[in-house]
């Protein structure tokens, strides 16, 4: 194919990422930096005033919480799913899949159910006497914690899925018989070679969960801000524009960093892959 | 050789149904609810009634939104599926050394924080009108759709033969007809499944579409946020059950759709 032809097959797709994704995250960029002057001051505001500062920290501190307990509650379900066979293979991976494709609204009004004063947690806590009066649950940091994790919880499982299926069982076979307790074989086999798909889902997670948005937004405490909510107060209410673009401009060049540093890590293509 | 059940086995079939269960009974937990009778959410429900099913489709807004949002996903699932497959082409096909330059910005959706794209485009389309259009939303969801068809595309053409289109070229076709009678039936199960995954993306975004929405065009997505934060009626678990029930669908043609293209 000539470069002619494969340079015009390709403009429809340069074209739009350029007009709907680099300029305008450029346009924002520009304003951090020079509205109202030239100037640092929007950035400086950002890492100074300590209840900005404390909104990071707190935003970086929920990610890593929420990157933890999904290796923990994933890791499992994708060693399980990638030895199952059959209606057993075929439930988990529908139980992993499917919402996935649901909407994150749907999952977030689903535990706003859940954790409301009458809710099935509060309850069920009380008809088994953990609790005498129903605790309050929804608006705290807790429940974005949690509802994120379930959120995002596909995206760590598919990748370790991803890296568990490509390890033949005649490892662990042999494992066995050389006389490997099984932990000796999580610990010397399994782990090893899921490295590359546990560090995909963590990285996949942790920068997906920096700029969470709507979960946040609707079970969150508004004392208890994370940096996505942050800048929507700041356009929305405030109407500050340029210390909104900085504390935008903050977390994209964060993310965009780590991703460049670990791109070898991100295999993205395993989450579409797995689904085959 | 089946291995010896023993209580490690077991712990961890336990630990992974407990998981299953976490990652499941939010979402089905919706569709019992969606049918109570009673003005404000319970569980269990009481009575059995499908007036919550009826009040959304007798509510003008709740109509316009679904169908603005039904409007967005269909142009969107067209735009991302003929962009992405015309570059996954290119790319597949043509030796281009744009290939590292096309994979950075093809992860540039998926990795920059949605906040950040969805205020950036709300700057910038105030300033030129799109803000609150068909289009504006069309644009917006197709960048955050490319990704997921350029993937599911590219799967499927590294598969087709080169020669294959180069045997019918050699009989006198043209590239594009080589393309359309040789390649594109081969891979058309992977192109639409791609298309479907970009429709049920663009109908269900709700973070760019909240910034994006005017007063008067607002997605589907967007009025659920807006009914979640201020009053959680039992209209909300009904839409999420029929939200449930189009992923479902959607997600069985699209695997349907695949697993025959294997076959």
């Amino acid at each position: 194919m000539s470069g002619l032809a494969t340079l015009l097959l390709l403009s429809p797709f340069f074209a739009i990422i350029a007009f709907v994704f680099i300029y305008p995250l450029a346009q924002l960029l520009y304003i951090s930096f020079t509205e109202p002057a030239p100037t640092l001051d929007n950035y400086a505001r950002v890492v100074t005033n300590p209840v900005y500062a404390r909104v990071l920290m707190r935003t970086i501190w929920t990610a890593v919480l929420v990157t933890g307990l999904a290796v923990l509650l994933g890791f499992p379900v994708a060693y399980f799913m990638s030895r199952a066979r059959g209606t057993t293979a075929a439930l988990v991976g529908t139980c992993v899949i499917l919402p996935l494709w649901s909407s994150v609204l749907v999952r977030t009004a689903a535990w706003s159910f859940l954790f409301q004063r009458e809710g099935l947690i509060n309850s069920g806590l009380m008809a088994l006497g953990i609790t005498s009066e129903p605790l309050r649950l929804l608006y705290t940091q807790g429940a974005v914690v949690v509802a994120m994790t379930h959120v995002l919880l596909p995206f760590m499982i598919l990748p370790i899925f991803g890296s568990l299926r490509a390890i033949p069982n005649d490892y662990l076979r042999a494992a066995a018989v050389l006389g490997a307790s099984r932990f000796a074989t999580f610990r010397e086999v399994l782990l090893p070679l899921s490295l590359p798909g546990i560090a995909s889902g963590s990285l996949l997670v942790f920068l997906t969960a920096l700029g969470f948005f709507i979960t946040p937004a609707l079970l969150g405490s508004p004392q208890e801000l994370m940096i996505a909510t942050l800048v929507s107060q700041q356009i929305r209410e405030v109407l500050d524009w340029p210390f909104a673009s900085a504390l935008v401009g903050v977390l994209t060049l964060f993310v965009t960093l780590l991703a460049l540093i670990f791109s070898k890590t991100l295999r993205f293509d395993r989450l579409m892959g797995a689904q085959s | 050789m089946k291995p010896p059940v023993d209580k490690a086995s077991l712990a961890l079939g336990a630990y992974v149904y407990a998981v299953l269960a976490f990652i499941i009974i939010p979402l089905v937990i919706v569709i019992p609810m969606s049918f109570g009778t009673s003005d404000y959410l319970e569980f269990p429900p009481r009575g059995f009634t499908l007036k919550w099913y009826q009040e959304f489709f007798d509510s003008r807004q709740w109509r316009n939104a679904t169908w603005l949002s039904a409007q967005v996903a269909f142009l969107t699932a067209i735009s991302a599926s003929i962009i992405g497959t015309a570059a996954t082409y290119a790319m597949v096909r043509g030796r281009s050394s744009l290939a590292t330059l096309f994979q950075i910005l093809l992860i540039g959706p998926i990795i920059v924080p949605h906040i950040a794209l969805a205020v950036g485009l709300y700057l910038f389309f105030q300033s030129i009108g799109l803000s609150g259009t068909v289009p504006g939303f069309v644009l917006a969801h197709t960048i955050l759709a490319l990704p997921f068809v350029v993937f599911t595309t590219a799967s499927a053409l590294g598969k087709v033969d080169a020669n294959l289109e180069a045997a019918a070229m050699s009989c006198g076709a043209s590239r594009f007809n080589a393309f359309r009678l040789i390649t594109l039936p081969l891979i058309l199960p992977n192109v639409i499944s791609g298309a479907l995954f970009a429709f049920i993306i663009s109908f269900d975004e709700p973070v760019v579409s909240f910034f994006l929405s005017g007063v008067r065009y607002k997605t589907l997505p967007r009025r659920m946020f807006e009914d979640i934060e201020q009053n959680l009626t039992p209209i909300i678990p009904a839409i999420a059950t029929l939200l449930i029930v189009l992923s479902i669908a959607i997600l069985a043609i699209a695997f349907l759709m695949r697993s025959r293209a294997k076959a």
